[in-house]
C-alpha cells in the first residue's frame, strides 16, 4: 500500500487515490490527419516500463484534484510528484 | 499417510521429471518464458509439428512465474465466437490432456458459477449463456435456488447489500493442479527433446534485416530460426528488446488461500460485482482471487486493500468462511491488453512471434493456446483459432471484447 504525497494535501494512504494511467498522453493536435495506425497508437498504446513511470493519480477522496507522479513500477519507490502542467522532474 | 490426511489421493511423482541441459548456441526455435504457455508451446511444437530443436528458456524456476500464482480455473464460458474457439478448444484438450501427457493433473470437472448481483449482470449472463450455447459451449442459467443447490455456502439470502440474483452455471468447467500441469509439460516436452534451461534470462534480441537471428541471454548468445515470446507480465519488456511495441499493461494480481478445510465447497463460485472468485483445492484450502491492483507494477505483491476488499466480499457471498485463518497471500505480473483478449501472433519483426495479453486468465488457455500457437510458430503463420487475436486488430479495430467474460475486474 503507498503513502502518496498529494502535491496539494501532503501524504495520504493510497486508498484515497484513484489511478489514471500515463501522464502526459496528449490529444492529437490534428485528429483528422490521422492514419489508422496513429490512431491506433494513441487510443491503445501506453509506456508499460519495468522502472520509472510518469503516471497521473487522482486524489479522490481529498482536495479531489489530479497531479502526476514518477513511480517505479519495480520498486513502488515515489520519486516526485508535481502538478498537472508543470514538466516531468528528471529523477536519478 | 493416514486414512483422513487430506493430501490422499495426490500422486507420487518420478524422482526426476526432466534433464538440466547446457543451452547450445542454436535452436530452430527459442521460446522465452518457461511458464504454462511456454512448456506448452514446446511440447505441441515437438508432437504436432516435430519441431524438437527447440529451447525454453526461463529467466528463474520453470513455472514459478504466474502458473506458481494463478487460480487454477479452467472454463470456456466466454461472450464472443473467437473466444469461445480458443478456450473451448483448450477446454476439450484439458479433458484428455491426463492421457495424452501421461501425468496426474488432478483436473476437476467440478463446474463454474458466475454470479449476478444486479439487473445489469442477469441480462449479461444470460445473454452470455444463450452466445454460449450457440458456439456448442455447455451453459446454464440458474436462480438463486438452483445457486443454493449447486454450492449450498453460498448465501443466496435477499437480505443482503448485494444479493445473489441468479448465475451463469458452465458444468464442464472446473480446476487443474497447476504445478502439475507444468511439471506434466516439461517432462513430456523434455523426452521428445526439448531443453528446458532455467536461470536463462533474455537480456536482448538480435534483429538483422527485420528478421530475429538470436537471443542475448545471461548464459551467452543463443542463435535462434524462430523466437517464441511467451514472457507474461514482462511481454512488454521482452519485446522491447527487439523494438516491438505491445499495446499491454502490467499490474499486480493477487490471490490468497486459507488454512486446510474439510471439504465444504464443491464447485467453483465468482463474482464479479463484489470481486472475489473461490474453489477448495484438493488438499482442503479455499483459493481465493481479487481483481488487479489499479496502478502499473512489476512487483509480485499488491497492495493490502484489495485483499480487504476481496475479503469482505467473501464474507459476505459465503458466512462460512468468517471461521478460516488466511495462510498466505500472493501476486503474479499480469499483461493486461485494452480488450481484455490475448495478443497471439506475428510481429512486425519476422520469425518473431508474440503470446501475451492473457491478463488474468491465461492458465485456462494453457493447452489450447500451446496448440495454436505452436501451429502459429511452426507454419509462420497464425493457427486459424489465434488469427483473430493478431496484433493488428487494435488499427483495423476488429477488437474481442471480453471485459465482462473476462470476469476479473481490469
Amino acid at each position: 500500500m503507498l503513502l502518496i504525497p498529494c502535491p496539494w494535501c501532503g501524504p495520504r494512504d493510497e486508498v484515497e487515490f484513484h489511478y489514471g494511467g500515463q501522464a502526459h498522453v496528449a490529444y492529437p493536435e490534428d485528429p483528422g490527419s490521422l492514419s489508422d495506425a496513429e490512431w491506433a497508437r494513441y487510443l491503445f498504446f501506453r509506456d508499460n516500463p519495468k522502472g520509472p513511470f510518469a503516471e497521473r493519480w487522482s486524489h479522490t477522496a481529498g482536495c479531489r484534484r489530479w497531479f502526476n507522479m514518477v513511480r517505479d513500477t519495480a520498486t513502488n519507490e515515489i520519486h516526485a510528484v508535481y502538478r498537472p502542467g508543470e514538466p516531468r522532474p528528471v529523477v536519478a | 499417510m493416514s486414512a483422513h490426511d487430506p493430501a490422499d489421493g495426490l500422486p507420487e511423482h518420478p524422482e526426476r521429471l526432466w534433464s538440466s541441459p547446457e543451452p547450445e548456441r542454436s535452436y530452430d526455435v527459442v521460446i522465452v518464458g518457461g511458464g504454462g504457455h511456454g512448456l506448452a508451446t514446446a511440447y505441441y511444437l515437438a508432437r504436432n509439428h516435430g519441431i524438437t530443436n527447440v529451447a525454453v528458456l526461463e529467466k528463474g524456476w520453470l513455472a514459478g512465474g504466474n502458473m506458481a500464482r494463478n487460480t487454477t480455473i479452467i472454463r470456456s464460458n466466454y461472450l464472443w465466437d473467437e473466444s469461445a474457439g480458443i478456450y473451448e478448444h483448450a477446454l476439450k484438450l484439458w479433458e484428455g490432456l491426463e492421457d495424452d501427457l501421461g501425468y496426474p493433473l488432478l483436473f476437476s470437472q467440478r463446474g463454474v458459477l458466475n454470479l449476478a448481483h444486479s439487473l445489469q449482470d442477469v441480462r449479461e449472463g444470460v445473454r452470455r449463456v444463450n452466445a454460449n450455447r450457440l458456439n456448442g459451449v455447455d451453459a446454464e442459467w440458474l436462480d438463486p435456488g438452483e445457486v443454493g443447490e449447486v454450492c449450498p455456502i453460498v448465501n443466496v439470502s435477499p437480505d443482503v447489500r448485494h444479493p445473489v440474483l441468479g448465475a451463469t452455471y458452465q458444468p464442464r468447467a472446473g480446476i487443474a493442479k497447476h504445478d502439475h500441469v507444468a511439471w506434466g509439460f516439461a517432462r513430456a516436452a523434455a523426452a521428445m527433446g526439448v531443453h528446458l534451461i532455467e536461470h536463462c534470462e533474455v537480456t536482448g534480441i538480435d534483429v538483422e534485416g527485420g528478421r530475429v537471428r538470436a537471443v542475448q541471454t545471461t548464459r551467452g548468445r543463443i542463435a535462434a530460426g524462430r523466437v517464441a515470446l511467451c514472457a507474461a507480465g514482462h511481454s512488454s519488456v521482452v519485446a522491447g528488446l527487439a523494438g516491438v511495441e505491445l499495446p499491454l499493461q502490467s499490474h499486480s494480481l493477487q490471490a490468497l488461500v486459507s488454512d486446510l478445510l474439510e471439504p465444504v465447497h464443491p464447485t467453483v463460485v465468482m463474482s464479479n460485482a463484489v470481486h472475489v472468485y473461490v474453489s477448495q483445492a484438493h488438499k482442503g484450502e479455499l483459493v481465493m482471487g481479487a481483481g488487479i491492483d489499479a496502478c502499473n507494477s512489476y512487483r509480485q505483491r499488491g497492495a493490502f486493500h484489495i485483499i480487504e476488499r476481496q475479503m469482505a466480499a467473501a464474507l459476505e457471498l459465503f458466512p462460512v468462511f468468517a471461521r478460516a485463518h488466511v495462510l498466505r497471500t500472493w501476486g503474479g505480473v499480469v499483461d493486461v491488453s485494452p480488450d481484455a483478449s490475448p495478443v497471439v501472433g506475428l510481429t512486425p519483426v519476422d520469425d518473431l512471434y508474440v503470446n501475451c495479453g492473457w491478463g488474468t486468465g491465461g492458465f485456462k488457455a494453457t493447452p489450447g493456446v500451446g496448440w495454436c500457437f505452436a501451429h502459429t510458430v511452426a507454419h509462420g503463420e497464425p493457427h486459424p483459432l489465434n488469427a483473430p487475436f493478431s496484433l493488428e486488430r487494435f488499427t483495423t479495430g476488429a477488437l474481442v471484447d471480453e471485459h465482462g467474460a473476462a470476469a476479473v475486474a481490469h
